[in-house]
């Protein structure tokens, strides 16, 4: 049976800020022969403005989403949080409205994230990709628990030729992130980033991988003003296999 | 600290952040007890436990008023009263009529946080009556003039050298950083003032409507002897804290000692449910519970908040929170700390006082996992947020952040507009352009109030958007590119 299409919902952080990400999961894709279609009037699912509680904005944002994505075989996104709120907080957001509810349900169905599409629809673990280092893994907070997808970014990156795996200690811990609340409480915000970065170096590994770019922003960000020269990178970019020997 | 003590969380905060007591305990208490309890979670003989007993918590709540009522039946057939306060100043009214009738001039405490919340020391202080706490932690604080932090470890932002300190000036002792030495300390000490106190004054775990009796569970022992040992005791409860069966009581008390410190089961677990019957070795000659609504009904009638009322107050979400881990319990102003605190606290005194508990916290659903009845504060701390964003007179909720409200009206605008989106994108790679530093990140904002680049640098636009590049591969491939202009229902 020929792959379903996957119709890639890019979130608006891979697309303005890290295409490379956007790019690396086209790659894998490709290698794969999983034919691929992006919408482009696609803009953002509207998770900050959910979060801050700004609802009508996330309402209007999720109709968008729900028009353009809705025929789609299946959809994936690079992005944990951002799946999180098409499939958790999308029919909460239109409980007292059965048609859209109905319709937002439909979507949320079908829309994956990137290593939760590979391992737990496609049934691949090896990409016969390469990398060379140790890699620290950080479970995102809404990928590790409203999704609960813990190990299948862990088994796609054990497959990595050349990369170990390194845990560190509370790989679940909050980066501290939390859209509008690193800008508006920062000293907190820092006090964790700080606390995850801590935990990074400790456990030895020389790449720290997540399926988030917000966390991975949030990590970096500091990092790079720590003076920190840990490489920063999205699973996509390991399993595309940057370094292939 | 009585509930609606205003403050600023920030400074607070910074305050926690900066106490590298504080820290180095909340540090070990949460690599103990919050990781504990998700570890007793995922190995209950029964896996459904707590959702289980979230189910019976919410069909209790729905019958609340005759659930109370059988519990009220079943103390008053026992020779206790019972007195239904509104509010606080009810609560508090009703305590101090007894105390002036009863001539109580010393008043011994076992912990009640909700003791604290409707501030009835005060009270009873300004009435020239002692009020001394009897739970250690409780009494730490009390005599250090402080609050608790913790709802279960009230002194943790204060270590043994502190507390030596406390008790060589407080206590007239030699000067000890010995715990056995501190601790027989506050047992002489304690001993005195149990001895001859007029009035116990408790709280209420989990009340039973089945047996008519309310719990008190502890480890020291002084809150049964609170209860037993003067004349008068009177037990403080909220309204929601009330189980229908045994059988509902015996596994809220369970969730409740391994939640809050990974127990079976604690020390000592009281069941009192009236004043001394004949026969009796000991217990108290006047059994008095006093039950507080204090803006519970309110909670109770939303059905997006009532879920918050299943709460039993075990602290579990306080030893795994990252933010309470960083900033300890005082930011919350109020006696009811980290998520659980930073959604009741607002409920019951006011959202728009409390905006910066509502927006305060990641969202990172820890509390969620940890919680022994499943509470599903991140949900509440959004929903409160929502109010905070457009006002619900329901509530009496101002919108709190105009400047906020109009960013998000803009963002809606560009997000709803794809060629509106790329074009403001475009600008900003543009105007971001002399800030991108040579590690090609963006550093420092000067003179710009900027709570990102205060302590990160930001990861600048690419100069090529993914829908660029997008658009590049699809023109570069002709097997695709009748999927160039992929932009079905495009606006």
């Amino acid at each position: 049976m020929p792959a379903a299409t996957v119709t890639l919902f890019v979130q608006c952080l891979v697309d303005a800020l890290y295409p490379e990400v956007g790019e690396a999961m086209v790659q894998v894709f490709d290698r794969l022969g999983v034919p691929l279609l992006y919408p482009e009037a696609q803009t953002c699912c509207g998770q900050p403005a959910y979060n801050s509680g700004h609802h009508r904005e996330a309402e209007a944002a999720a109709r968008r989403f729900i028009d353009l994505f809705e025929d789609a075989e299946a959809i994936v996104c690079p992005s944990g949080s951002c799946v999180a709120m098409v499939r958790r907080h999308y029919p909460e957001l239109f409980a007292h409205q059965p048609i859209m509810r109905e319709r937002a349900l439909q979507v949320a169905r079908k829309t994956f994230e990137f290593s939760e599409y590979l391992v737990d629809v496609l049934g691949v673990v090896d990409l016969g990709a390469a990398f060379s280092g140790i890699a620290t893994y950080h479970d995102s907070c809404h990928l590790a628990r409203t999704l609960g997808i813990r190990e299948q970014p862990r088994q796609l990156l054990r497959h990595v030729q050349g990369l170990s795996l390194a845990e560190m200690n509370n790989s679940d811990a909050c980066c501290g992130f939390g859209g509008t609340f690193s800008v508006n409480y920062p000293e907190i915000s820092l006090a964790l980033v700080d606390d995850k970065i801590d935990n990074i170096l400790n456990s030895g590994a020389d790449i720290v991988v997540g399926c988030d770019v917000s966390c991975l922003m949030n990590i970096r960000g500091r990092m790079s003003r720590r003076g920190e020269n840990l490489r920063v990178l999205h699973l996509a970019q390991v399993l595309a296999g940057e370094e292939r020997a | 600290m009585k509930l609606g003590q205003d403050g600023d969380y920030v400074a607070a905060a910074r305050e926690g952040m900066g106490n590298p007591c504080l820290q180095g305990s909340l540090r070990s208490l949460q690599a103990r007890y919050g990781k504990g309890a998700l570890d007793v979670w995922k190995t209950l003989p029964d896996p459904n436990l707590r959702s289980r007993v979230k189910a019976r918590r919410m069909q209790t709540l729905a019958h609340l008023d005759r659930v109370l009522e059988l519990l009220s039946q079943g103390v008053e057939a026992r020779g206790g009263q019972v007195f239904f306060a509104d509010n606080a100043e009810a609560a508090n009214g009703y305590i101090l009529d007894l105390a002036r009738k009863r001539g109580v001039k010393r008043v011994v405490k076992g912990k009640s946080m909700l003791s604290a919340e409707i501030g009835v020391d005060a009270v009873l202080e300004a009435e020239g009556i002692e009020v001394v706490e009897t739970d250690l932690g409780e009494f730490i604080v009390q005599i250090a003039g402080s609050s608790a932090s913790h709802i279960i470890a009230p002194c943790i932002h204060m270590d043994r050298r502190q507390i030596g300190r406390l008790f060589a000036d407080k206590l007239g002792i030699p000067y000890s950083e010995d715990p056995p030495t501190l601790t027989q300390a506050a047992r002489k000490a304690l001993r005195e003032k149990l001895l001859t106190a007029d009035m116990g004054l408790t709280g209420c775990n989990i009340a039973c409507a089945e047996t008519g009796q309310i719990s008190l569970v502890s480890n020291e022992g002084n809150i049964r002897m609170a209860s037993t040992m003067p004349k008068l005791h009177v037990a403080l409860m909220g309204m929601e804290r009330v189980a229908a069966t045994l059988e509902d009581q015996r596994e809220l008390l369970q969730l409740l000692t391994q939640g809050a410190a990974l127990q079976k089961l604690s020390t000592y677990v009281s069941f009192v449910g009236g004043p001394r019957r004949k026969g009796d070795p000991d217990g108290p000659e006047e059994f008095h519970l006093v039950i507080v609504d204090n803006g519970r009904s309110r909670i109770l009638a939303d059905p997006e908040f009532r879920e918050v009322l299943a709460c039993i107050r075990c602290g579990a979400c306080l030893n795994i929170c990252p933010v309470y881990g960083r900033i300890g319990g005082h930011a919350y102003h109020s006696p009811y700390s980290g998520p659980i605190g930073a959604v009741v606290t607002p409920l019951l005194h006011g959202i728009n006082r409390h905006a910066d508990l509502c927006k305060g916290e990641t969202l990172c659903g820890a509390c969620r996992d940890v919680c022994p009845v499943e509470n599903d504060l991140p949900r509440m701390l959004v929903a409160l947020r929502c109010k905070l964003a457009y006002g619900d007179p329901g509530w009496g909720v101002r919108p709190h952040n105009r400047l906020e409200a109009l960013g998000f009206k803009i963002w809606g605008r560009i997000v709803g507009h794809s060629r509106l989106y790329a074009a403001m994108l475009t600008i900003a790679r543009a105007l971001q352009r002399p800030f991108v530093g040579r590690n090609g990140m963006i550093g420092p904002l000067p003179g710009l109030k900027n709570g990102w680049t205060a302590g990160r640098d930001l990861q600048p636009m690419a100069e090529q958007s993914f829908r660029e590049r997008w658009r590049a591969r699809q023109n570069n491939n002709p097997a695709t590119a009748d999927n160039s202009r992929e932009t079905r229902h495009g606006r």
